[in-house]
């Protein structure tokens, strides 16, 4: 399903990386895709399974979750944070910021693919000699 | 048990100075005043942290002195090329200070969470300037208070209570018993909502939203308003809130400044907002006594950037004609301000500073962090108080690990394990003390109420002793030369 994605802080979030980014409790309040309840069941997902969200640039596995402040149609929010990240263009048309709101992104259900843990992400994603 | 009163918290560009902190044996057991975020930060920034410095070696970080480590740094730095140096708006003044004269010995480049932030912000400010003034004149004076493209409910929580809506000023009062029969009116919507749709009626009516603005926004006391792409926590608070269209903020902000300079608009509906609706709106803007507008990231983050912000100044400005406005970005860390403005002192320009010509360089998009590792052009970086690995895009963390990465933070981060060098820090505001700008350029002072851990030194000494390292470098290359 086509989407918008829209990325910013949430209260779960800024207290995650205070108890530690390595901790659980970021990875449960960043590694998720709040979504509007209809696209949900549109797509066939249930609260806490994985979702698959893809950009021209990359992909990324989370877990989707209801949106409490819907109705936003095919609009889903995801907390910043290493996850999302992979997914967004280092172009940033002069100005030195990259897009990180309003992105066009493909949601799909993803049953089989788990939702990587922090160090597991950086291994598969980015080398280090 | 000594209770510390009037502790500036360290956590966003609020900068709240009410903090009560308990602390018994060297240890924070409770925090009064503070907001999810601070309290979270001042009981928890002890568990998770970095005690020795680490090195990389074969592949693996490894503990080494802290002596070791500052040679392998300053060898780093010293033979870099185009290195970066990135990260200061989680640490104090003193030590960016420190940052921009070694920026300059090592002619790299020398950046600030700014850059993936406020940045679009600060390049408008520069094109056209803006009227502004401190959060002070806001709590007492504000009777117009609009959050755009921001949501502080979830990133700057106390700042509705302790600077607008919800504080007691001297001529404007709180607005809390109006929030409370908002939030309850709202809730009993939704149960209503829910019981309709569970229970055996087949199509549940929806409730109509009100034709136009709310009779409040009418009133001559205090009123809030947000605008935003979706609905956030701040909005439910909010008198009226006001959904645009993703990337569509420029043509509302170009409507309301046509609306207010009294023009026709030929349309219906701008960014899926009735032109009505806005002719109501901009009626409010130049009707208030003392409007200001707080934006934040969703302006600068979404199509358009720095020209999102230069309408939202224009049209501050078309309506201090009728009234007197200010506009103020939500600035995010706790002294991301700091960081633009010590930078400005020392250098001349606020962020995306290049000394590689051996004088300052400003060129945002050439000279600024992302677009520098976008392109592959830098050889090592230095990263002081930020996570550029869980935050960058990933085309620019491929090309940051690619080359030596030199971090000094107080925790664990995704860029601390992606490092080369790594050295705990000690944290500023709790256990050193320093100086940060809150959001309003206001500069206040952090205070140390804890010891740190033996070996954490602060960001600054670390910096101190990487400069002096990288000189003496310097002075035996020369004399062998």
């Amino acid at each position: 399903m086509k989407v918008t994605l829209l990325t910013g802080r949430t209260l779960r979030q800024g207290q995650g990386k205070e108890y530690g980014k390595l901790s659980e409790r970021y990875l449960k309040s960043v590694a998720v895709c709040e979504m509007d309840p209809d696209d949900m069941k549109r797509l066939g997902i249930r609260e806490n399974e994985n979702v698959k969200i893809a950009t021209n640039y990359g992909s990324v596995v989370v877990k989707a979750v209801k949106s409490l402040r819907a109705p936003h149609p095919s609009a889903v929010f995801v907390p910043y944070g290493p996850w999302i990240s992979l997914v967004m263009s280092s172009k940033t048309h002069g100005t030195g910021m990259p897009s990180l709101k309003g992105v066009t992104a493909e949601v799909n259900p993803a049953p089989t693919e788990p939702v990587l843990s922090l160090p597991e992400l950086l291994k598969r994603h980015f080398k280090k000699e | 048990m000594p209770i510390i009163s009037n502790v500036t918290c360290p956590v966003c560009g609020s900068l709240c100075d009410d903090i009560e902190i308990l602390v018994e044996n060297n240890k924070v057991v409770k925090v009064k005043n503070a907001c999810g975020l601070g309290e979270s930060k001042f009981l928890n920034y002890n568990g998770h942290r970095l005690r020795k410095p680490l090195i990389r070696k074969n592949g693996e970080l490894v503990e080494a002195s802290i002596k070791e480590a500052i040679r392998r740094s300053a060898e780093i730095l010293a033979d870099a090329a185009y290195p970066i140096l990135y990260g200061w708006s989680n640490t104090s003044c003193e030590a960016i200070r420190v940052g921009l004269e070694l920026a300059e010995e090592i002619g790299g480049v020398i950046d600030n969470t700014s850059t993936v932030c406020h940045g679009p912000s600060v390049l408008s400010i520069q094109d056209v300037g803006y009227s502004t003034c401190t959060l002070g004149q806001i709590r007492h004076r504000a009777d117009l208070v609009i959050y755009w493209g921001s949501n502080p409910w979830s990133a700057h929580p106390r700042h509705i209570e302790r600077y607008t809506a919800f504080t007691q000023g001297r001529f404007q009062a709180s607005i809390w018993y109006r929030y409370l029969a908002h939030l309850s009116a709202y809730r009993a919507r939704r149960r209503l909502l829910r019981a309709l749709k569970l229970s055996s009626v087949r199509e549940a009516p929806t409730i109509e939203a009100e034709a136009g603005l709310p009779p409040t926004l009418f009133r001559k006391e205090r009123k809030m308003i947000v605008v935003d792409v979706r609905r956030t926590r701040t909005a439910d608070i909010a008198d009226y809130f006001l959904q645009v269209e993703p990337n569509k903020d420029y043509e509302v902000l170009e409507a309301l400044r046509a609306l207010i300079r009294d023009e026709e608009i030929d349309m219906d509906t701008v960014a899926g907002v009735p032109v009505e609706t806005l002719e109501e709106l901009a009626d409010v803007m130049i009707g208030c006594k003392f409007g200001v507008l707080f934006f934040g990231v969703g302006l600068t983050m979404s199509m358009g950037k720095l020209r999102n912000i230069d309408t939202a100044i224009c049209m501050v400005r078309d309506l201090n004609r009728y009234t007197k406005f200010i506009i103020m970005p939500m600035r995010g860390h706790f002294n991301v301000t700091g960081s633009n403005v010590v930078s400005t002192w020392q250098t001349g320009y606020p962020y995306a500073v290049d000394f590689s010509h051996g004088y300052p360089r400003y060129n945002p998009g050439e000279t600024s962090v992302v677009d520098i590792l976008a392109r592959g052009e830098s050889d090592a970086s230095l990263i002081v108080a930020s996570d550029p690995v869980a935050h960058f895009p990933k085309a620019a963390v491929e090309n940051l690990v690619r080359n030596p990465v030199i971090v000094i933070d107080p925790e664990p981060t995704p860029t601390t394990l992606m490092a080369d060098v790594v050295f705990p820090s000690s944290f500023v505001g709790i256990e050193t003390e320093g100086t940060a700008y809150r959001m309003d350029h206001v500069p206040l002072p952090l205070k140390k109420i804890v010891e740190p851990p033996s070996g954490c030194l602060s960001d600054m000494e670390i910096l101190q002793r990487i400069l002096a390292e990288v000189r003496k470098i310097k002075r035996e290359t020369a004399e062998v030369a």
